[in-house]
């Protein structure tokens, strides 16, 4: 077994002991990253050198320290939409250029002072906007449980490098389920945390309301790690709560004696895959075996969301993505005078789907339709996030599948917009309502394509979250199992 | 026909705070291009604003000088547009709840008071600068200005000659500068002005098209423009014509307005609640500290000036129009009550100071040539016949600088005056003496050389005799000689 | 609410997009597509409801007024398509 094969914690524990140096285990994934990336595509660029040096730091801490954090001398991986010092930005667009950002996002700097390694920068749907990576401008990324297949987006690159062994861990972003849809298609575990938990400083902003940084990881203990690290209040982002943070870890106690588990009868509709109803009522059972009981809960709204996601986060996005327009940094085209410099430079540097969100969002905007659009589905959001408030009066935790079917093949659903929309529809109203919400596997189809689990929290309730995806796991194999990377 | 012209004011005004609105770089001016500069007010990607506190303040602080109503919760918002000196290509602002509504400014007019009403004021971030490059294909942006913060106040469409609007940037602009919020510096682009002017027929209700006019640089500026204006649209109306809503800017060599070339016709600016910023409280214990700091305001001071100093409306004005200035004589006064000789030296040899080394440029004079305390025991020396009003002159020149109290210099150099009738009555001696021909002249009955004899006296005693006392010598002395 | 030509070409230009006629076409299908789907939210009555604001809730997080960065105008002009000296340069801005 290849040493690229340990989750985070074992690693941490080897590490720990001796048994390993970072540079070993660092050196383990660049080679696992040369045998599969050329069929996987999980990478943009990878840092070998500047990894390599923070290691040989690592194992020289990790000589001195009697009590090392979790993350020193691990190997992750960041989707390229956060912003590394030196090392190039690309958020999967052209219209970056070869933009080498002079800061490091909030989150970077937090796992590079944990000492963690830092592999290099995952795939992903041009600015973060898709769920299948084949957005991106550069290359679509394969799914390691089947190359003909998308590892679900937008943090897909990510989610693909995890399940590949390419990386120990990485983190994502989740704006209407990019952490937690590509997790449940790749078979691994993803969390997207309460809005405002983590920060956002230095994450290349899609919709700023919904945007959140996640860990993505083998098993359900390593989000908890990595979440702990990543976690708390930063003075750069107003929206980042002043609230300490949980032992995440110290909270996985397998502990869900009358827990209530809320099914709302939204979410288990025609339309869902066979078998992936079967697999999240089997696991629905299984939780029920440990104590748990299951309350039939409605979230009425639930059909809105899409709507509603699709105009306040496209009227975000269109206002965020305005500072591309090649003045002051990314690619520039030449036009005749300035109008015509800022149209070209924006027309070739994005793709469509991009264009596609900034021409809805400056519609839903634009002086006649603000209050149609923008400002009712407002209010629409108001009511999905109430029916939350609700639902959590009656349960502790909501149950239901990550995704309503598994993985797509590549190139099968680009072509119908609305239908890669529909497959959001389980995600989306988390990120409306500001949940933290987990995806873990529970399950394969008959093709052999991973079925996600989500558990979702009330408010800042992480911990019973992990708790509740570790019970489950604990009593299952699925996080064990490994994709067999054919030939394409 | 009678129009009656109307006319609103928008001004922004940069503020005094240490650093930006958004982020943790200077204000300070005059810094190499792009020195002022970090990944946030750049717009770079990732980032994200946190609203300065003291910014805030400044607003609560403007709000309640002006009467305004301070929003309990107010939001920012994203003005959208795209420019080379704007970013983010959005300018964060206030929209629909700005942090201040309602309010007013009393305008003294020529001894007439008119109330100026304001609809709001909010609090932005200011856009960078474009210079137009040497080469001539090319522009240059510059953002250290970006992200400077600005209170833009509104004025409702109230006044109705440019002599009103003058008055009003004025005590807008004083207000400001009391607060210690704004230099006020129209020239320097601190304290900007564009005005918003319409006619209608007198008597009518309904308003006329509304012109906006930018480029207005100075307050001449402001009032040579809107009387433009005003003449432009009535003489438009007049022949006939129509009057579209447009912007106009200021043309200062050619003292007219004209239109702008713009293309943009409307701008759809696509306001929206900014997401990265919460919206901001402000409670009643906050309203009520800053309520606290707030200083005495200008009419106030110069009301309670007039009354409690017994000055006239003048000097009053004078003293109080700049707040250190006030402070300044307040300061001098409680050393010594003579308040309207000090007026008279404060607004009279200190004034001449200030101008010629330029220290009146200053919002707020952090070094004063002469310190408040030693002006006053300057006045209190001649009060007291120390010195002459003449050697005081001498006196208050040598102070300048040298932090020296007059009493002081006054030793050093010998200046006191002299009052023993025996000094003095030498000093007339010798002048008569050395003087038989206007003797002669003034026994054969020219009261003009009087005049001559006193100058000669104030000579021979380098000024430092007492001049009643010097009169009344001379006549007595001068009387026995006409009677020898 | 059907989305025009003339609506298609306003939009662009706000958003300083340059688009080709076929993304035009395709554009406005999509759009239509989209915007039709989103005229399900005027089924719900929301005549009394707030908009959102904020997922988090929290107030004021406000910053002291101190200077805190360091003057680095290479560090910022080091991506910058153009520069002259230490300022950005940009296509010609006509007043």
């Amino acid at each position: 077994m290849s040493l690229a094969q340990l989750t985070l914690h074992e690693a941490s524990d080897k590490l720990r002991k001796r048994e390993l140096t970072s540079v070993e285990l660092t050196e383990a994934v660049y080679q696992r990253i040369a045998d599969t990336d050329d069929k996987v595509h999980a990478y943009l660029t990878l840092a070998r050198e500047a990894a390599l040096e923070q290691a040989n730091r690592a194992d020289e801490k990790l000589k001195q320290a009697t009590d090392p954090a979790p993350l020193l001398g691990i190997p992750i991986a960041l989707k390229d939409n956060f912003l590394t010092k030196g090392l190039r930005t690309t958020c999967a667009s052209k219209i970056l250029g070869d933009f080498i950002p002079p800061y490091d996002a909030t989150t970077v700097d937090k796992v590079r002072s944990a000492g963690a390694v830092i592999i290099g920068k995952t795939n992903l749907d041009e600015f973060a906007m898709g769920s299948s990576v084949e957005n991106s401008a550069f290359f679509a990324t394969c799914n390691p449980w089947n190359l003909e297949r998308i590892p679900g987006g937008s943090s897909g690159g990510s989610a693909a490098a995890v399940a590949a062994d390419e990386c120990i861990a990485a983190l994502g972003t989740d704006t209407g389920g990019s952490i937690r849809q590509p997790a449940a298609c790749c078979g691994i575990v993803g969390l997207k945390p309460t809005y405002g938990r983590v920060s956002r400083y230095g994450i290349i902003a899609f919709a700023s309301s919904m945007d959140q940084v996640g860990p993505m990881t083998k098993d359900v203990r390593d989000a908890a790690l990595l979440l702990e690290a990543i976690a708390g209040q930063d003075p750069a982002d107003s929206t980042s709560i002043n609230s300490s943070v949980p032992r995440y870890s110290a909270a996985l106690n397998g502990d869900i004696k009358g827990l209530r588990l809320g099914i709302p009868k939204e979410y288990f509709v025609s339309g869902m895959q066979i078998e992936v109803g079967e697999a999240v009522r089997s696991a629905i059972r299984e939780l029920e075996k440990h104590g748990a009981v299951i309350e039939e809960i409605s979230l009425p709204h639930t059909e809105y969301a899409v709507a509603v996601y699709y105009i306040v986060a496209t009227a975000e996005a269109s206002s965020n993505l305005a500072r591309y327009d090649g003045m002051r940094f990314g690619r520039r085209a030449n036009g005749k005078d300035l109008i015509e410099t800022y149209m070209i430079s924006r027309d070739e540097g994005f793709g469509a789907e991009v264009k596609r969100r900034i021409m809805l969002g400056t519609y839903a905007l634009s002086a006649g339709y603000y209050d149609a659009y923008y400002l009712k589905a407002q209010r629409v959001r108001t009511l999905i996030r109430k029916d939350f408030d609700a639902a959590f009066g009656r349960c502790d935790v909501i149950v239901t599948p990550t995704a309503p079917t598994t993985a797509f093949r590549l190139g099968e659903k680009t072509q119908d917009p609305l239908q890669m929309y529909l497959s959001d529809i389980y995600t989306i109203s988390i990120n409306l309502a500001g949940l933290p919400a987990i995806s873990l596997p529970c399950g394969f189809d008959g093709e052999g394509m991973p079925i996600g689990l989500q558990i979702i929290g009330k408010h800042f309730d992480e911990a019973t979250i992990l708790r509740v995806a570790d019970t489950y796991e604990r009593a299952t194999e699925w996080h064990k199992t490994k994709p067999r990377i054919q030939d394409r | 026909m009678k129009y009656e012209p109307i006319i609103g004011l928008e001004v922004h005004a940069q503020l005094l705070t240490e650093s930006k609105i958004f982020c943790g770089c200077s204000t300070k001016f005059g810094q190499e291009p792009n020195q002022n500069t970090c990944p946030v007010c750049a717009g770079f990607p990732g980032v994200l604003p946190v609203l300065n506190r003291r910014v805030v303040e400044f607003a609560i602080k403007a709000g309640l000088a002006t009467h305004c109503e301070i929003a309990r919760s107010s939001i920012l918002a994203r003005k959208n547009y795209f420019y080379p000196d704007l970013p983010k290509g959005y300018q964060i602002s206030q929209y629909e709840l700005p942090v201040c509504t309602g309010g007013y400014i009393d305008v003294d007019i020529d001894g007439t008071q008119k109330r100026v009403r304001l609809t709001r004021i909010h609090m932005e971030e200011d856009a960078g600068k474009n210079i137009h490059d040497a080469h001539g294909d090319a522009s240059l942006v510059d953002l250290n200005r970006a992200g400077v913060p600005l209170l833009e106040i509104v004025s409702e469409p109230d006044m109705r000659t440019a002599a009103e609007a003058g008055a009003y940037l004025r005590t807008l602009r004083q207000i400001l500068q009391y607060l210690e919020v704004c230099d006020g510096n129209m020239e320097e682009g601190s304290f900007r002005c564009d005005a918003n002017v319409s006619i209608r027929p007198a008597g009518s209700e309904i308003l006329g098209t509304k012109i906006e006019i930018k480029n207005l640089n100075s307050f001449r500026a402001v009032e040579r423009a809107i009387k433009f204006e005003i003449d432009r649209q009535i003489d438009t109306l007049s022949d006939g014509g129509t009057l579209i809503q447009q912007t106009r800017l200021w043309d200062e060599n050619r003292e007219e307005t004209r239109s702008m070339r713009s293309k943009e016709s409307a701008h759809d600016y696509r306001y929206f609640p900014d997401p990265d910023l919460l919206p901001l409280i402000i409670d009643d214990t906050w309203t009520d500290e800053v309520r606290v700091t707030l200083p005495e305001l200008p009419a106030t001071r110069k009301q309670r000036f007039a009354a409690e100093y017994t000055l006239p409306a003048y000097d009053a004005e004078l003293l109080t129009a700049r707040k250190d200035v006030a402070d300044y004589f307040e300061a001098a006064v409680k050393v010594h009550p003579n308040a309207k000789a000090l007026s008279n030296w404060i607004v009279g040899d200190l004034f001449r100071v200030l101008k010629e080394r330029k220290l009146d440029d200053q919002l707020y004079i952090s070094h004063w040539p002469v310190a408040a305390a030693h002006l006053a025991q300057l006045v209190q020396m001649i009060d007291h016949g120390k010195i002459t009003g003449k050697i005081a002159k001498t006196v208050f020149e040598a102070m300048l600088d040298s932090n020296k109290p007059p009493q002081q210099i006054v030793g050093e150099t010998g200046l006191e005056q002299v009052s023993d009738t025996g000094s003095i009555e030498t000093a007339i001696d010798q002048v008569l003496a050395s003087n038989p021909k206007q003797l002669a002249q003034y026994q054969s009955g020219n009261e003009k050389v009087f005049g001559y004899f006193v100058g000669q006296i104030v000579k021979a005693t380098q000024g430092r005799a007492n001049p009643q006392m010097v009169n009344e010598i001379l006549r007595e002395k001068l009387k026995t000689s006409v009677r020898q | 609410m059907k989305l025009t030509r003339e609506g298609i070409d306003r939009v662009a230009v706000l958003a300083r997009l340059r688009l080709t006629p076929e993304e035009q076409a395709s554009l406005t299908e999509d759009l239509d597509h989209i915007l039709g789907y989103m005229e399900k939210l005027n089924q719900l009555d929301t005549a009394d409801v707030e908009p959102f604001n904020h997922a988090v809730n929290i107030e004021n997080t406000l910053r002291d007024d101190r200077v805190t960065n360091q003057p680095n105008a290479d560090a910022l002009l080091a991506n910058a398509p153009a520069r002259d000296a230490t300022f950005f340069k940009v296509p010609k801005i006509i007043e």
